[in-house]
């Protein structure tokens, strides 16, 4: 038995619906929100802006600083205990190199950018989503950026390449279950600054899943530029 | 707040106006949404003016406590995210959202709004736990009555998941709600020099001397009470508190039912 359906009816290579707002959080320096399907993130900027402790100043340059969240009532089955984890504290890190690339902080040193994401109901994709909703946030923020940052998560359901994996399907059990690559793409380059993964692929499936996500990221792109444009570009 | 900037504040009060037009007891707009989170068992999300704040509720099935055999089990958490403003930070809860979330925990206890023991499976082994998180998504002043209000309408909203062989099964989503009796909401009076203040913004938060958060329920009955602020407040103060909470109260009850 194939996989020759997606559960919620969707192409192989098609994303779930998207809704991109710029500016959502009056008291942040930036903000944005993400929804794709049932994944929402909420980003929000603040600084440059002293940075505490101070042992963590760096003279040379500000730092990111990024901080993922899962609100309590978000999870997909029992409320997720408030507080930090090991999962979240890892996607903190990976969403930090995920932007770092496109930021160019020498100008602030000892400071700090801080990056919140918050997510109020998940449906899989969440670290993708916060990091592109992060993006868009840091643009508000009017942080000189070289490029955005779009990610998504590509990977194999049983034998098919899929683009933005739904929880049902990475749960998929048959024919070699499912494999799951969040990767987060530079939209201009098409370089790749988040690659995490598991599951079992094949080289030859992995580059093709990896040739997809730069293709939707691109998608995604577009999306967030529209989103920005509506908050800065005044109507005539 | 400097001296000066506090006495520019109370010209305008004295005046019967505040810094963004409204009067004295006045409200921002209110807007109400529910069903902003499909991953909850109930949500909601409240604005009032450019505060925005949610609510979630998850149920879980859980032994219940000793002394209450046959009672379900309620829990009010509130996190202020450091999203929300500057001036929040991460880490566990600081001594303002841990007040945020038991003032409008004992509003939400004392009216007895939620009939716990009809959240009751089996007596002793088995009851309904039911969870409401409070969540800041921005901070533009008077977070207490608006989570009260978001907590209120998510509770309103929920609905029980499906049981299977005794285990939950958060796929299912039935239509049943969770059993509500009352409908307590929260008005928190500050006073700031002599004016008393409704619905305040953070400057108006920063510069009152006292406040009394009041948890009224549809009988007019007082359900909870928090005096805060460093000032004290005579009796002749608090009755004139008390009677304008009661009379502002169904203007907000009336947004959720």
């Amino acid at each position: 038995m194939a996989y020759a359906k997606r559960f919620d009816g969707r192409k192989f290579d098609e994303l779930r619906p998207i809704t991109a707002k710029v500016g959502i959080i009056p008291r942040a320096d930036g903000s944005a929100m993400f929804q794709i399907g049932k994944t929402t993130a909420y980003a929000a900027v603040y600084g440059p802006r002293d940075l505490h402790p101070k042992f963590m100043q760096n003279p040379q340059t500000g730092i990111l600083r990024c901080n993922y969240n899962m609100m309590p009532f978000s999870g997909h089955g029992e409320r997720v205990r408030p507080g930090g984890s090991r999962r979240s504290k890892e996607i903190n890190m990976v969403m930090e190199k995920a932007l770092i690339p496109v930021l160019d902080l020498k100008d602030y040193p000892n400071s700090v950018v801080d990056v919140f994401v918050e997510l109020p109901q998940t449906d899989a994709g969440t670290r993708c989503a916060g990091i592109t909703a992060a993006a868009m946030a840091l643009a508000d923020a009017g942080l000189e950026m070289k490029d955005l940052v779009a990610a998504v998560a590509v990977g194999k359901v049983g034998d098919k390449v899929v683009s933005d994996l739904i929880y049902d399907e990475e749960a998929y059990e048959e024919e070699g279950g499912a494999t799951d690559i969040p990767v987060a793409v530079l939209p201009r380059t098409g370089e790749i600054t988040l690659l995490q993964l598991d599951g079992g692929i094949s080289p030859s499936d992995l580059k093709k899943a990896l040739e997809l996500a730069q293709v939707k990221c691109r998608e995604i792109y577009e999306i967030q530029k529209k989103a920005l444009k509506q908050k800065f570009v005044v109507k005539a | 707040m400097n001296n000066e900037q506090k006495k520019h504040l109370i010209t305008y009060l004295a005046n019967g106006t505040r810094y963004d037009g409204r009067g004295l007891l006045e409200w921002r707009p209110i807007h109400v949404e529910t069903g902003v989170s499909q991953s909850a068992e109930g949500s909601a999300r409240v604005r009032v003016g450019k505060t925005d704040i949610m609510a979630g509720v998850k149920l879980a099935l859980e032994k219940p406590y000793g002394d209450t055999p046959d009672q379900g089990n309620l829990m009010v958490n509130a996190e202020l995210y450091p999203l929300s403003s500057p001036k929040f930070e991460t880490g566990p809860p600081g001594e303002q959202a841990i007040e945020l979330a038991r003032v409008i925990d004992r509003g939400i206890r004392e009216a007895k709004t939620i009939d716990v023991k009809k959240l009751c499976l089996k007596s002793g082994e088995k009851v309904w736990s039911v969870s409401v998180d409070i969540v800041t998504l921005n901070d533009d002043g008077d977070l207490m009555d608006a989570g009260a209000l978001a907590a209120l309408a998510a509770l309103q909203a929920a609905r029980f998941p499906g049981v299977k062989e005794g285990i939950v099964d958060y796929g299912e989503r039935t239509s049943t709600p969770i059993p509500i009796d009352m409908h307590p909401v929260t008005v928190t009076v500050y006073l700031i020099d002599k004016y008393f203040v409704v619905d305040p913004l953070p400057e108006e938060e920063e510069a009152a001397d006292a406040r009394l958060t009041i948890a009224v329920d549809e009988h007019g009955m007082v359900r909870a009470l928090q005096k805060g602020g460093a000032e004290k407040l005579t009796i002749d103060q608090i009755d004139k508190m008390v009677g304008i909470a009661v009379k502002k109260a169904p203007e907000l009850r009336k947004l959720i039912k």
